[in-house]
């Protein structure tokens, strides 16, 4: 029994370490102690003593929305990652790398270059023109990529590749066009979260908790596609139902990352993958986790970017680029004998 | 109702313009064995994947007594019939016990959970498949056979009172096919499955199936007894090659030997 649940509380130990990092580490440092003290207090509603007073204000308003942020964007990313690479059955499958995060990106910023401002309908139509790109795109791609009943890995790099450069160029082109906050615009799409605050957080939920939830209850439905949609529906899955089901909702998670967070890249490909490693392929399981890793890791890699050049912020696009991109030349080197995947 | 018999009626299925399969007609009797016999081509892996409900039909009937097989849900399908496909290209990262667990699927709830009455089903699929000695083992690390009892225990541990074998013998060593086609009998005749069963090696039909379907080129050219269908004239213009029959020295079945 014990065993069963080790993976669930490595994963949350990990998860709550980073988190304690980020709250801890920023333009000054508050010691574990102060942090602890500070929430003692919430907790207990009491009094702050003397001096805690404006560490308690950076948590609460500057450094708690964001690390919640990143963990939420983390964790959707995380989380569609691994479905795409079992709906694709493809080890390298990503939302950046089959060019759905652009694609997002791209059905964002078209909001956005309607209505920029962030006003109630902003914060619903950006997300929901995100998810819409978002699905053309993986279609797009995978009805380009397919061959028979097969995703060959060349094929849907290569296509999500010519899609995502299209829509990046769109996107660029809409941002040099429109007048007003280019530079902010920028910024996010290179994936920061230096817009965060609380209402940012409210807004990705819902689409969260629906992306996901629909994700984690098709762990089964994903096993069963690793053997091919003939045996999948042999043993008793309704296959075209469940693979569009579960396309719909690792669109919406990443489209709701993306524009919340901008386009961040290698997260759906790294963690997924060094949990299958860690702990086996069962996606009943692999799914929680890499939802729980993608967030840990997405927040390590936060404090990164926050840290590297102080006192500015780097966008944490990069520091995810420039640790995914030799992972997954990694990862395509060992696929092709095959391993554990 | 209990289940008597896998009828499928005039059947045809097109793969876009060509036409796969033309007008067949058989019956698979619970407590059968059933060979599925052909050149390479024939359209015996496409009759098994239509009668399992995974390739559109263009005209025709597959029914369970009288329900229409087609038209029911692929998780009731799943309780009725059972696949053992070819092993090629399975998702190596399982182990063998997980990948029989999937086999449990039409009968578990919405998230997939198991419980312990499925496990015992499973360890006794294994056991059935003489393949609980590697049920902890990834099913990549597996040789190709052990890899194909995997892929029956899974089918049993569906538990259906029909079972269609897609070339299960294809690439075993002969102690392991006869092993096979011992349990694929036993299945019959004890258990009283209906069982079809698609081969290469007609003298491994002629000797343990009870029935013999020979498909050419999509249509059925003759069904019934060994002994019947398994004829020089049938034969050879099926296969195009000459061939002589023979009776088996020891055994009450046809030997087929290639050659004047």
């Amino acid at each position: 029994m014990s065993k069963r649940f080790l993976p669930y509380v490595i994963n949350l130990g990990l998860l709550v370490a980073a988190v304690i990092l980020s709250l801890a580490i920023g333009s000054v440092f508050i010691a574990p102690a102060d942090l602890w003290e500070i929430l003692r207090n919430w907790l207990t509603h009491r009094p702050l003593p003397a001096g805690l007073e404006t560490y308690s204000f950076i948590i609460s308003d500057i450094r708690l929305p964001r690390t919640v942020l990143v963990l939420l964007t983390g964790a959707a990313l995380g989380g569609s990652g691994t479905a795409y690479q079992g709906l694709f059955r493809n080890p390298l499958a990503d939302p950046y790398l089959i060019g759905v995060a652009s694609g997002a990106g791209l059905g964002a910023v078209l909001a956005m270059s309607i209505r920029w401002p962030y006003s109630f309908w902003g914060l619903l139509a950006v997300p929901m023109s995100a998810f819409a790109a978002a699905m053309l795109t993986v279609l797009l791609v995978y009805i380009m990529a397919r061959v028979g009943q097969t995703v060959p890995t060349t094929n849907l790099i290569l296509s999500g590749v010519a899609f995502s450069a299209f829509a990046t160029a769109l996107t660029s082109y809409l941002i040099i066009s429109s007048q007003g906050e280019v530079r902010r615009a920028l910024g996010w799409l290179m994936g920061g979260a230096s817009q965060s605050s609380w209402q940012t957080v409210l807004a990705i939920l819902p689409y969260l908790v629906i992306g996901l939830g629909v994700l984690l209850m098709n762990g089964h439905a994903l096993n069963l596609l690793q053997f091919g949609d003939d045996q999948a529906q042999q043993l008793g899955l309704p296959v075209m139902r469940t693979k569009t089901v579960l396309l719909l909702a690792a669109s919406l998670a990443t489209a709701a990352a993306v524009s919340f967070s901008g386009i961040i890249g290698f997260i759906g490909l790294i963690v997924p993958h060094v949990m299958r490693l860690w702990w086996g392929a069962d996606y009943r399981r692999l799914l929680p986790l890499s939802i729980m890793a993608g967030g840990g890791f997405l927040i390590l890699a936060d404090i990164l970017a926050r840290s590297v050049m102080r006192p500015q912020e780097l966008p944490v696009g990069i520091v995810t680029a420039l640790a995914g991109a030799p992972f997954f030349l990694w990862v395509l080197r060992k696929s092709k004998n095959q391993g554990y995947w | 109702m209990e289940i008597r018999a896998l009828k499928i009626e005039a059947l045809t299925v097109f793969y876009g313009k060509r036409c796969a399969l033309q007008d067949i007609s058989l019956e698979i009797q619970r407590g059968q064995v059933m060979a599925l016999i052909g050149p390479n081509g024939a359209g015996k892996s496409t009759l098994i994947r239509a009668a399992s409900g995974v390739l559109p039909i263009q005209s025709g009937k597959i029914r369970t007594n009288g329900d229409e097989f087609t038209s029911l849900a692929p998780m009731q399908r799943a309780r009725c019939l059972a696949v053992v496909p070819q092993a090629v290209a399975l998702p190596p990262a399982f182990t063998a016990w997980e990948t029989v667990l999937m086999g449990r699927t039409p009968y578990l709830n919405f998230l997939g959970q198991t419980s312990d009455a499925d496990e015992a089903i499973v360890r006794h699929a294994l056991n059935r498949a003489d393949a609980l000695d590697f049920a902890d083992r990834r099913v990549g690390e597996l040789s190709g056979g052990e890899q194909q009892r995997v892929l029956l225990a899974r089918a049993l541990a569906q538990a259906t009172p029909i079972l269609l074998l897609d070339e299960p013998t294809a690439h075993l060593d002969m102690q392991y096919q006869v092993a096979l086609m011992h349990t694929i009998c036993q299945l019959a005749h004890e258990d009283h499955l209906a069982v079809m069963i698609a081969m290469h090696d007609l003298n491994l039909a002629a000797r343990y199936a009870d029935s013999v379907a020979l498909l050419v080129q999509g249509r059925l050219e003759a069904v019934g007894n060994p002994n019947e269908v398994l004829t020089p004239e049938r034969i050879s213009s099926a296969y195009h090659l000459p061939v002589q029959v023979v009776q088996h020295p020891f055994q009450k079945a046809p030997l087929i030997l290639p050659g004047e």
